[in-house]
């Protein structure tokens, strides 16, 4: 099963390939881990854009008061497949893409620990997103992302399939943590000890732990709602001895963690971006790597803060609330030491830089009004309302979204071997920024004045605020378009990025780009930490590592 | 100082690991914390089942035979360790003897199970009939399920087994797919308890 240098050789015979040289290789079961990051980008961000045209449909029925041309139940089959695909299709896969790129790189392994498992894992989120968009034509999934029953009991048959989709990514998801876990533990090169590793490898451990221990429970809980559905079992129908409740304590003791499986990856991204473009050793190491661990650790304290007004024991939401709030210290705590590396460094403010310091500030705004969500007062009065999309929007387009752009656009010149075009990229930074703060800024203000959410229609004195978001949410889907451009043309016509554009001190830029299909043909053996920017000496070239027999890769 | 790699000729040793533990023991650890939760999620469900269900919801599980099926179960746990030991003592023929023990006392597990459903079902004890019932046979039935994934497990070592691959320096198969064996052996014990004697 360990990665060997002879099993990691270009390989096309046979079901199972190895290494992409071809375009070809990049659509069979491949066990690359370079590859396989590369399925789950792009089939992400396929996803991205499905789940942002039918966002897109939704802001254009709400532009104006009555319903225009989708409402009732195309309406919630809308959002609920919005959220959904935007939460397992794009997010999640796309930070596990990414990682699955790079942290092998980084921690200098010639591939994942499981390369089959790794491949596995990502053949089995495909069938999962075709079941997924299938449950869409037969009628489908209506009771939102988090399917509360009863009505998730007495929707049409689009509801299993959508449950089932589920249970597919669940899988992949718990089966690609079990490999990293297993991956950052045993394929560290010599010398790269637990303190020396990348900050991207600690947010994959912490994510890692929260999806082994949160995900089977949304399992366990997509399994009896399957049952019920299916055999007429009763764990969540009121009335006959069911418990609608206990699907809320159970769908919530997974998908709050998971709101942390969508960020800590996007945290440990920009703890690689910031130090880089500040030239400063990153401050406060070990304080970032042990947040991330509270943050996984916390997050399975704090799921009933979802339920506030659900009738649950009015008692047990103060320690509820205490618990949500004290979560925002090692979020802040990775804050300020963000804002510590950059203070005083010398900015480079190159796109990656940009949307890093574009995911701080949205993500503090997201932050914050987290934690007046957090608040029972508050909450009890915005709860299903527009202020909680506006926050949920803030952390995970403002966060996860900007972070992933950010990584994209950081490990672009590894990945392909050239150079994005920066002046697409500040274009793209700029359209994204100013047209995601149009859409969700006004979503605040519509909580507050009491807009529910998850409706297609609303009375006329919430128009204005509504049509600005609207517009705004226009221009942030056709900032999409000069990301795509860059993407594509710079394939072709961007400069070649030789190994190390940025002068990173991470070993996964000491390597060709786009690296050789088996990484690291004599391992590195590491001596220092990877951020001492200016510390003693100006960087030191990376040693080249000797050119491998099968050739380079792409 | 830059994080530099210096290429002395390290040999990549095929087994390499940074922490000294077999990469497939840790995954399969990890693997069982998933399992541990997802249990642990159904088991909740079903006290809670319980709780809302007529206070003579179980009385019509077979604890003997149940009791029965759990001892066959345990034995065949017993069965995957000494087969273990045999491999580490280069006892081939017990390998095989052992493996195919375990196979047999698992499949005679899900037999009995089987014939324990098809009882239950004809004397109306049926997935609709209270919460507790429902719940019975979604945790049981996951549970047979992975006895099932367990016996493809065995199908999938014993020709190896008989091609003779397995020995004191070659055991790892063995040991990872004991440990899976042994969880599934101690959700059962775990069950039996919970769902037919409380």
């Amino acid at each position: 099963m360990e990665a060997t240098i002879e099993a990691n050789a270009y390989d096309n015979r046979g079901w199972i390939r190895h290494g992409g040289r071809k375009l070809s290789d990049y659509f069979v079961f491949n066990t690359d881990h370079k590859v396989i990051g590369i399925q789950y980008m792009v089939v992400a961000f396929i996803f991205f854009i499905i789940g942002g045209l039918l966002a897109e449909t939704m802001r254009t029925e709400l532009a104006a008061p009555g319903t225009q041309f989708v409402g009732g139940s195309s309406y919630n089959q809308l959002f609920t497949l919005h959220g959904t695909i935007m939460i397992f299709l794009w997010i999640i896969p796309a930070f596990v893409g990414l990682a699955n790129y790079a942290v092998p790189l980084m921690l200098g392994a010639n591939d994942m620990a499981f390369p089959k498992l790794n491949a596995f894992s990502f053949w089995l989120t495909i069938p999962g997103a075709i079941l997924l968009i299938a449950s869409f034509f037969v009628g489908g999934a209506e009771s939102g992302w988090t399917a509360y029953p009863p009505l998730s009991l007495q929707t049409p048959a689009g509801q299993t399939l959508w449950a089932i989709a589920l249970q597919f990514i669940g899988f992949a998801s718990i089966f690609s943590a079990i490999n990293f876990l297993v991956t950052i533990f045993n394929m560290r090169a010599p010398g790269m000890t637990l303190m020396r590793m990348p900050l991207l490898a600690w947010s994959m451990i912490a994510t890692s732990i929260i999806i082994i221990l949160g995900t089977p429970v949304l399992s366990a809980a997509l399994a009896m709602l399957t049952v019920e559905r299916l055999l007429g079992a009763n764990f969540f129908s009121g009335g006959v001895g069911g418990d609608p409740l206990m699907w809320q304590n159970l769908f919530w003791f997974y998908s709050h963690p998971a709101v942390y499986i969508m960020i800590l990856p996007g945290f440990g991204i920009i703890s690689e971006v910031i130090p880089v473009f500040s030239r400063k050793p990153i401050f406060g190491y070990k304080l970032i790597a042990f947040s991330s661990l509270a943050i996984a650790i916390f997050g399975f304290l704090v799921w009933a803060h979802h339920m506030f007004t659900s009738g649950m024991d009015p008692f047990l939401r103060v320690p509820f609330m205490i618990t949500s709030m004290i979560i925002a210290v090692p979020t802040g705590v990775k804050i300020f030491s963000w804002l510590a590396t950059i203070w005083g460094g010398k900015l480079r403010f190159t796109t990656p830089m940009m949307f890093a310091l574009a995911f701080i500030s949205m993500f503090v705004i997201g932050g914050i009004s987290g934690v007046f969500l957090a608040s029972v007062p508050i909450d009890i009065h915005v709860q299903d309302t527009y202020f909680v999309v506006a926050h949920l929007h803030y952390v995970l387009f403002g966060g996860s979204v900007m972070a992933i752009y950010a990584g994209v656009y950081f490990w672009y010149p590894k990945i392909t071997g050239r150079m994005y075009s920066e002046r697409m990229g500040k274009l793209h930074f700029w359209m994204n920024f100013i047209g995601f703060n149009i859409t969700f800024l006004p979503q605040h203000v519509l909580g507050l004045q009491g807009m529910p959410r998850r409706v297609a229609d609303y009375a006329p004195e919430f128009m204005l605020w509504n049509l600005v978001s609207t517009l705004g949410s226009f221009l942030l889907a056709a900032s999409t378009l000069p990301f795509l451009w860059t993407a594509v043309a710079s394939l072709f016509k961007g400069k070649p990025a030789g190994n190390n554009p940025w002068r990173s001190l991470t070993l996964d830029w000491t390597v060709t780009s786009p690296p050789p299909i088996h990484n690291y043909p004599v391992p590195p053996v590491v001596t220092s930490d990877p951020y001492g920017y200016g510390e003693r000496t100006i960087v030191q070239p990376p040693v080249p590592v000797p050119a491998p027999s099968g050739g380079g890769g792409d | 100082m830059s994080q530099t790699p210096v290429t002395t000729a390290i040999e990549h040793e095929t087994t390499y690991s940074s922490t000294g533990l077999d990469s497939r023991k840790l995954g399969m650890w990890i693997f069982l914390a998933t399992e541990v939760m997802i249990f642990s999620a159904l088991i909740g469900a079903l006290l809670s089942a319980k709780q809302r269900s007529p206070a003579d919801a179980n009385d019509m599980l077979n604890i003997p035979i149940t009791g029965i099926n759990t001892f066959v179960l345990i034995i065949s746990s017993f069965m995957v360790a000494m087969a273990l030991q045999s491999a580490l003592n280069n006892n081939q023929k017990r390998v095989r003897l052992f493996l195919l023990a375990t196979l047999g006392l698992g499949a005679t597990f899900l037999g009995i199970q089987m014939f324990e459903y098809r009882t239950l079902l004809h004397e109306g004890f049926t997935p609709t009939t209270t919460p507790f019932s429902g719940a019975f046979f979604t945790v049981t039935g996951l549970h047979g399920f992975h006895v099932f994934i367990g016996l493809i497990l065995i199908l999938w070592l014993l020709p190896q087994v008989f091609k003779g691959k397995f020995g004191p320096h070659n055991y790892m198969r063995i040991e990872v797919f004991g440990l899976y064996w042994h969880f599934v052996d101690i959700v059962w014990i775990m069950l039996f308890t919970l769902v037919y004697l409380l």
